[in-house]
């Protein structure tokens, strides 16, 4: 079922959690909220599920519009930061809840229900589970319980608060692969929150980004990465360097260090925002940029070798990090304490007070 | 092994803020004798002293057996009355924000500071014919003061405060998420508290409804001003032990208090039991 968000607006007392906004969700999507904490996301995925009422702007399932519908009414399946299972019911009533309440005459009767609890529980691989209480599981345990609870009514449309934030590394991937397989074999619209960019990236079909109560930008996850258009999502997504530079001869300088501008570059003043990953490093200044940055750190992180780096001679509010291939690392290893001259192969440059970012490559 | 030996010893012994278990049980133990089993022996003894016949036609005489009635109902039902009235006034101590909740949070134990023989002066004013309440409902032909009924209202009064002080910790603790996820599964707001709320609240609500009724069974000072006090009618047991004191037959008095004494202990141990087997599915232990 699509999604139909419309001038969607909510305060809380003085703080203007959502600022009026608006979003389309397909048919059958999969729709990752993106943002850091007191970014709106929660509070936006609890109007969708009626949990919260907005003060403005309407919300339509479908054809349906369902802005002051009761969330019992509704009918989507909602997933719980914490799980919220019933303490107190055993799993196998804790995913038979939904049918259970549903109006006498809709209920199915108790044998088809229990028939429906079981095949929930297969679905999720712990039927051997269905008589113990929520204390007795783990925590991807619970996960999958809330799921399958959640969707025992079938729900077109499914809401997920921050669904693997409380597991550990390993179970959180093997989750998200497998709700991503449930997702295209049942179909539903699902929409997910999360503060993780990689969860983000790795599972939605479209991601998202919010700040501040505002939409920053909807993209498919490969065309965010590829081209953020504030600097907001820049900053949030993927580790960027930042070198804040002035206009002296063609170059931007900050104190002792200057990059050279790239051909046909404006000549202004700005932000040259770098991924960690386009850089080259070596043991002195190249024609092109003579950044000068002292190793403060070497984490082997995966397939790369992460280092932090912090300016010698010029400013940056943060930390410096760049990823270097395995490869390049072992045939020219830095060690701790060193200075090493680093130069840009590809930026994106923020002209001071400019939204869009210009793209640039050497 | 030689060497895991060592490092056994080098670890630190003491891990605990306060000193070891041998002392803080003995100091515990020696004080829950002297204030506890000690009094609760001496009774047993002067009721062993008076032998098995004697002790059985003090209990089983038929003014004390009137008295055991008449406690038991309004203990019962002066308790149920609390555990629907309590529960209430809890649940609007923390669900709602409202002037005043910090007063009336502090007005719930009044009853336990205040001495229940004032407490028990004051609703017999009250509720007297010519009390404020006891003119009104005399209006409308309900006579509560000198009648069981006091003894139901006196007891109600001096024992709401445990099933409110039980109840409010746990319903404060109880997550709104549970509540939402029942909503969000379709759950009317009648279900949501009868299969969500209510079941968390339930080993707590007994715990303050059993507490009521023992403190009710064993309530003096407020009852009698109110009670009226007519053998066979409003008479309650702890009347009985009075007037046995008052005769000097310390033995009968023992013997009466140690049924009532008994029948406390053993709806104690019995809720106890209860609710730890409850709490055990809750927490995971099976």
């Amino acid at each position: 079922m699509s999604i139909l968000i419309e001038h969607i607006s909510k305060t809380f007392g003085q703080f203007q959690a959502l600022s009026p906004l608006s979003l389309d969700i397909q048919e059958g999507e999969m729709i990752g909220l993106l943002g850091p904490s007191g970014s709106g996301k929660t509070t936006l995925l609890r109007i969708i599920a009626g949990l919260e009422g907005a003060d403005t702007g309407r919300i339509q399932f479908g054809d349906r519009d369902v802005t002051n519908l009761h969330v019992r009414d509704r009918r989507v399946g909602f997933v719980f930061q914490n799980y919220a299972l019933f303490r107190h019911m055993t799993v196998a009533d804790n995913v038979a809840f939904g049918l259970d309440v549903l109006p006498r005459k809709e209920r199915p009767s108790p044998s088809e229900i229990k028939k429906r609890v079981m095949h929930l529980l297969d679905m999720v691989q712990l039927a051997h589970l269905a008589n113990r209480f929520p204390s007795q599981l783990s925590g991807g345990q619970k996960q999958r319980i809330a799921l399958a609870r959640a969707l025992a009514t079938q729900p077109e449309v499914l809401l997920l608060d921050e669904p693997f934030g409380a597991l550990d590394a390993k179970v959180r991937k093997e989750l998200r692969r497998w709700l991503r397989g449930l997702h295209d074999e049942l179909g539903f619209t699902s929409v997910f929150v999360t503060h993780d960019q990689e969860e983000a990236l790795e599972l939605s079909d479209r991601v998202v980004v919010m700040s501040n109560g505002h939409i920053e930008q909807v993209d498919q996850p490969g065309a965010l990465y590829a081209s953020p258009n504030s600097r907001f999502v820049f900053d949030f997504l993927g580790n960027a360097n930042v070198f804040e530079g002035k206009i002296e001869n063609g170059q931007w300088r900050n104190e002792q260090a200057h990059i050279v501008l790239p051909k046909g570059a404006a000549q202004q003043n700005g932000q040259l925002y770098v991924r960690s990953h386009e850089f080259t490093v070596s043991e002195t200044a190249t024609d092109q940029a003579n950044l000068p940055l002292k190793v403060v750190a070497i984490n082997p992180i995966g397939a790369e070798v992460r280092l932090e780096l912090s300016p010698v001679g010029w400013h940056s509010k943060d930390i410096w990090e760049m990823d270097l291939p395995h490869k390049v690392f072992d045939k020219k290893p830095v060690e701790k304490g060193q200075t090493v001259f680093v130069t840009p192969k590809a930026g994106y440059f923020f002209a001071q007070d400019a939204k869009q970012a210009e793209p640039l490559h050497w | 092994m030689a060497t895991q030996l060592s490092a056994a010893d080098i670890r630190p012994r003491h891990k605990r803020v306060l000193p070891g278990l041998s002392l803080s049980l003995g100091t515990s133990l020696l004080f829950i004798s002297l204030i506890l089993l000690l009094p609760m022996t001496g009774l047993i003894m002067q009721s062993v002293d008076m032998g098995w016949e004697r002790y059985w036609q003090v209990i089983s005489d038929e003014r004390v057996v009137a008295s055991y009635k008449v406690t038991l109902w309004a203990a019962l039902i002066a308790s149920l009355f609390n555990g629907v009235f309590g529960l209430l006034l809890a649940w609007v101590l923390v669900r709602y924000d409202f002037f005043g909740r910090r007063v009336l949070d502090a007005l719930v134990d009044l009853p336990f500071a205040l001495p229940t023989a004032v407490a028990g002066i004051t609703l017999a004013t009250l509720y007297a014919q010519n009390g404020w309440y006891g003119d009104l409902l005399a209006s409308i032909g309900i006579k509560i003061a000198y009648t069981p009924w006091g003894i139901v209202l006196a007891m109600a009064f001096t024992s709401i405060p445990f099933v409110v002080r039980t109840v409010q910790p746990v319903l404060e603790e109880l997550s709104p998420e549970e509540e939402e996820a029942g909503m969000t599964l379709g759950a009317s707001d009648w279900s949501v508290f009868r299969r969500v709320i209510f079941p968390a609240l339930w080993p707590a609500l007994m715990t303050g409804i059993a507490l009521s009724f023992t403190r009710s069974l064993g309530e003096f000072g407020a009852v009698i001003f109110i009670a009226g006090n007519m053998p066979y009618v409003s008479e309650i047991t702890s009347l009985m032990i009075f007037v046995s004191l008052q005769e000097f037959d310390f033995p009968a008095a023992s013997a009466i208090a140690s049924v009532v004494l008994m029948a406390s202990l053993i709806l104690l141990f019995a809720i106890n039991i209860w609710q730890a087997r409850y709490l055990r599915r809750l927490h995971g232990r099976n």
